[in-house]
């Protein structure tokens, strides 16, 4: 029979709130195309995860705990995903299109001899796939030609899935021997910062060329990123002008974000920008020339001068948090 | 060492796309065409490890039609000392490209292969991952570092992943991807341009490396995106932050 299988990510004993969001397009698949959800959790020691997800409206859990799964790698954990695919006879695979979904699950569709769709926002009633191509400028419609269909969603693709009725039964899968890996995990150096991760804040402020130099980032931008518990993101041209470093930059060559609120300050609007940020829920763009491009896509405009706009925009918000 | 690049012709990152009326594919004309940005840093980071080692080997592959020479020859402009062009007039999908690239990785025997992340036109990021899987290597993607040991045996790889940084290590022969602070590419050079020109570009008919392009991923349809709604344009940051507030209820 038909199986939806939805990979679970967690990190530092926490289940992904991304991770949540592959459920729902699991048991959005499952509607469309059939078959029960079963959620699949890797790792060692993960029993707490696996009944935590239990409770989310799945039918199953599957639960990988061996020592090889301890640290991610790439090639272990898409030949475990293909181990128990198979096993299942699982005819969908989904994970969440975060940087580790991104890494495994191709290797893991290559061997399930699988089609995979990227970055998937829909499923849609015909059958068909929706995902953004050309750094969402364009939509494609796709089908997957193979027995097995295996899809990154965009974690803002669906809303993250709700606790629902009675928690699922979990069943404890073994890790047959040939599982080994070619790969060592060296580190993890987590980013210290108190700010949240460009990809999963519901606020990013961006600044651009407008802001004339990276001292101005720190004094006039950083002070609202931070009233509004926001990250902070940058232009490509704030980027090569060298006012801030290349991991903050939005747009078609930098990270795709698509926020609750986007705020773009100084940022004129150049298309590769855009790319990067037209999906948030609500933009507001803050720029002293009228006829920026920025304005095609914003919700709120205000036409101002940055340097006096932004801290009073900082003061505002500060009172109304006050009250 | 030899290190096989892989690169892919797409429309200029900075190119207004629009789709075709009849949804079959985008809108070519005047459209420039550049290496993909990410293919860039691949090979940039490629002529680094060159120059670093002194004796490695700089291969180029891309995968299209007879046009794609344009790139492939400012490939070699930026110093890569050979290139192979797969010519082919249909769009392949990624599970095709890398059977592709693996039968070039067969015929060549790389240590190393070094590609792009992603091409900013499919936007698929599965391209590296699936050779990897097919050669049974090892992979790192989203590399933002690339350290070789001592005796070029080993790699180790800084890799951008969310909230953090990773660092894997493997023994060659492996797979790389590169994201964008790896390196900052260079331009090729009047000198590099001229000796391009004399480069070997070796083209190979799709069907004589016999992969069947047949696609795992069928495209039916392109369609823009729908269109945000028309914004307004408010007078003072007091209305700003009010509208953020009551309105859109997200301060």
């Amino acid at each position: 029979m038909a199986k939806v299988l939805v990979y679970i990510e967690h990190a530092h004993g926490k289940l992904l709130k991304s991770s949540l969001v592959a459920v729902s397009a699991g048991l959005a698949a499952s509607k469309k195309n059939g078959g029960d959800v079963a959620a699949l959790v890797l790792g060692a020691g993960v029993d707490a995860i696996a009944s935590e997800v239990a409770g989310y409206g799945v039918k199953q859990v599957l639960s990988v705990d061996d020592a090889r799964l301890k640290d991610y790698v790439a090639d272990v954990y898409a030949k475990a995903v293909a181990v128990v695919a198979k096993a299942q006879g699982a005819t969908t695979v989904v994970a969440a299109a975060t940087a580790q979904g991104k890494d495994f699950l191709p290797r893991a569709a290559q061997l399930l001899d699988a089609g995979m769709a990227s970055d998937v926002t829909a499923f849609n009633e015909d059958g068909t796939i929706t995902r953004p191509t050309y750094a969402g400028n364009v939509l494609a419609t796709v089908t997957v030609e193979a027995p097995v269909s295996v899809v990154s969603v965009r974690t803002t693709a669906y809303e993250p899935a709700q606790k629902a009725g009675a928690a699922a039964g979990v069943e404890k899968v073994a890790l047959p021997p040939e599982v080994t890996s070619k790969m060592r995990f060296v580190s993890f150096a987590e980013t210290k910062s108190d700010r949240p991760a460009l990809g999963d804040a519901s606020i990013v402020v961006s600044g651009g060329r407008g802001l004339k130099s990276g001292e101005n980032f720190t004094t006039y931008l950083e002070p609202l990123v931070d009233v509004l518990g926001a990250a902070m993101g940058a232009s490509r041209a704030a980027v090569d002008a060298g006012f801030v470093p290349n991991d903050l930059q939005v747009g078609q060559t930098g990270k795709v974000v698509a926020p609750q609120l986007y705020i773009a300050v100084g940022i004129s609007g150049a298309i590769q920008h855009l790319a990067g940020m037209k999906d948030s829920k609500v933009i507001v763009a803050v720029n002293k020339d009228p006829d920026a491009p920025i304005y095609s896509v914003a919700d709120y405009g205000l036409v101002a001068d940055l340097f006096k706009a932004v801290p009073e925009m900082t003061d505002e918000v500060q009172k109304l948090k006050a009250s | 060492m030899k290190i096989l690049v892989p690169i892919k012709r797409v429309p200029d990152p900075q190119t207004n796309i629009s789709v075709k009326a009849d949804g079959t594919g985008i809108v070519t004309d005047n459209v420039k065409f550049v290496i993909n940005p990410f293919c860039e840093i691949a090979l940039e980071e490629a002529l680094r490890i060159k120059e670093q080692q002194g004796g490695a080997e700089v291969v180029l592959v891309s995968i299209g039609q007879k046009v794609t020479q344009e790139q492939l020859r400012t490939g070699l402009a930026m110093g890569a000392d050979r290139a192979i062009l797969v010519l082919s007039d249909d769009e392949l999908d990624a599970a095709t490209t890398a059977a592709l690239l693996a039968k070039l990785v067969d015929q060549e025997k790389p240590e190393l292969v070094l590609a792009g992340k992603q091409a900013i036109d499919d936007d698929a990021n599965q391209t590296g991952q699936i050779l990897a899987a097919m050669l049974d290597w090892p992979q790192a993607t989203f590399a933002s570092k690339v350290e070789f040991s001592g005796d070029k045996k080993d790699v180790t790889v800084t890799r951008e992943v969310d909230g953090g940084l990773e660092t894997v290590a493997f023994t060659l022969p492996g797979v790389i991807t590169t994201d964008l602070r790896l390196n900052e590419p260079r331009y090729a050079s009047l000198p590099g341009i001229m000796k391009a020109r004399k480069k070997e570009l070796k083209e190979i008919p799709l069907a004589e490396l016999g992969v069947d392009p047949k696609p795992r991923v069928k495209t039916h349809k392109l369609s823009p995106p729908p269109k945000r709604a028309a914004g307004r344009k408010v007078e003072t940051v007091q209305e700003l932050v009010n509208l953020l507030h009551t309105e859109a209820k997200l301060i």
